[in-house]
């Protein structure tokens, strides 16, 4: 591989931008690998980087039925942060953000990490209490939390409906400093090129139909380009996972719905941070190119149709009115949805599957974006090893049977609720 | 925008509508102590990428729970009838 560099850029400046080398190979499948994770989304070229980098196993294929990013890689709110309050997701989500800050460095690609700060607006006494809670949760974790009184608000977002007329008064906030942006695309490409040049074949338009069985164990996977046989198969399909789950045998805990989130014409900087605002469940930071990205609630019933609906982009604009007034002229330049497998706690799934062969990882809800290096890591572990990393224990498929579900919102078995 | 056929009150847009989940899924009687029964009603999922039954509650009309047969990826709707009578049918 040709490492970017200062060096690298001026060379190939002088000469005319002619020379780059392409960032990853186009190979054919090969007839057998060591392991074949399915979706090339940032989940699986992750987990195919980490296996290559820190298990050395590098006869890895990664399948994507399209094209890379093209799937909910292409499809989130680009937001980075830890501040998780239950044991499990904690110490997950801040392995995750310590890999963000170093990403851009490892992978030698630059994956636009922003670290701006990341604001979660509290609305009432009921909501700070619980802001406090969750604060002392991730400091005793020894992560970065910060609780933000309501004047402090009002200078850091000056643009805030404030007022007394505010249809939700703001109260405060939560504020995690070492949190804020990456650029997603970025981020599907880092991860594609650095794992190709350590072997990884990166395969597109490549379906996976089905497995090769021998006996009751994986050995592989039928797929548009001819069987491919495997030691592991390793799934990271998100909206995907029933199907591919239920070709296996296997009935998961899980749900299909939409997510959707908007972009608007750029504008000069703005929003220097990550604003979340819990009440209504609504979040909104500026890209790099000055388009402000927000995004709502879920849709909240089965879906697959990667379409959205209007309900959805009716409340997601009212409410960024309600907060935020100068919002009022913008225009939506764009808007998507995205399938999310929402499990029945709220938590994802990175495990063995009940089935040999077979890896799962899962049931991200809309929290999969930032879990992208972490995720990776945990289940190269888990594949390479057959036993989970240090956190990716808790996030296994049998504790909704044992009864250790990890419920961050307290929403229960509704999958639409978390 | 989706749009149900209300037995009551016609055809509304869906966001008339609550989303009651999957109506596929059986209940145990509140008397049986059968692990799995309980633990398969409570989280395991179908989730087709296709047709699927489910409930929705006119919330903003009649107040009454509908039983509703959708495709999950065209969102055509393919009928809708009272939860309750289909229900009290069927036994």
């Amino acid at each position: 591989m040709q490492r970017y560099s200062v060096f690298s850029l001026v060379s190939n400046a002088l000469r005319g931008n002619q020379h780059w080398e392409r960032a990853w190979r186009d190979p054919d499948p090969k007839e057998e690998y060591d392991v074949v994770i399915v979706g090339g989304g940032g989940h699986g070229l992750a987990t195919a980087y980490y296996l290559a980098k820190e298990h050395g196993i590098n006869k890895v294929a990664v399948l994507e039925k399209g094209y890379l990013g093209g799937g909910n890689a292409g499809r989130n709110t680009t937001i980075v942060r830890s501040n998780y309050m239950i044991d499990g997701n904690t110490q997950f989500y801040e392995h995750s953000l310590k890999l963000w800050h170093g990403l851009s460095q490892d992978l030698n690609y630059n994956v636009m990490f922003s670290p701006r700060g990341y604001v979660a607006l509290a609305t009432s006494q009921a909501q700070m209490d619980a802001s406090a809670f969750r604060a002392n949760s991730m400091r005793m974790n020894g992560i970065d939390a910060e609780l933000l009184t309501r004047e402090q608000v009002q200078k850091l977002l000056p643009y805030l409906d404030c007022s007394p007329n505010a249809r939700f008064p703001v109260y405060g906030g939560l504020w995690q400093g070492r949190a804020g942006t990456a650029r997603h695309d970025a981020v599907n490409w880092g991860f594609a090129r650095a794992a190709d040049s350590r072997g990884v074949d990166i395969i597109q338009q490549c379906e996976v139909l089905g497995y090769l069985w021998d006996g009751g164990r994986i050995v592989g996977v039928e797929t548009t380009r001819g069987n491919i046989r495997a030691k592991k198969v390793a799934l990271a399909v998100a909206g995907s996972t029933t199907l591919l789950g239920q070709k296996a045998g296997l009935e998961l805990p899980i749900e299909s719905h939409l997510l959707q989130a908007f972009v608007t014409e750029p504008i000069k900087p703005m929003i220097d941070y990550v604003i979340a605002y819990g009440t209504a469940h609504f979040y909104i930071s500026q890209s790099d190119k000055g388009g402000l990205v927000l995004g709502g609630d879920l849709d909240g019933y089965n879906s697959y149709a990667q379409r959205g609906n209007l309900p959805i982009v009716d409340e997601v604009l009212t409410v960024a009115k309600a907060l935020i007034p100068a919002l009022s002229r913008l225009r939506v330049l764009r808007h998507w949805a995205g399938v999310m497998d929402m499990s029945m706690d709220g938590s994802p799934i990175i495990c063995k599957a009940p089935v040999d062969g077979l890896y799962l990882n899962c049931g991200w809800c809309y929290g999969g974006f930032k879990a992208t290096p972490a995720s990776g890591f945990a289940f190269a572990h888990t594949i390479a090893k057959d036993e989970p990393y240090e956190t990716n224990a808790r996030f296994t498929l049998d504790r909704f049977r044992r009864g250790y579900q990890i419920d961050e919102k307290g929403a229960g078995p509704t999958p639409g609720a978390h | 925008m989706l749009r149900l056929k209300c037995p009551h009150c016609g055809e509304r847009d869906h966001s008339e509508f609550a989303y009651g989940g999957d109506a596929g899924v059986k209940m145990p009687a509140i008397d049986n102590e059968d692990f799995e029964a309980w633990y398969q009603a409570v989280f395991i999922r179908k989730n087709p990428r296709g047709r699927h039954l489910e409930y929705w509650h006119h919330v903003q009309g009649c107040r009454e729970w509908l039983k509703v047969e959708r495709d999950t990826m065209t969102h055509e709707i393919f009928s809708v009838a009272a939860a309750r009578e289909v229900e009290e049918g069927a036994q």
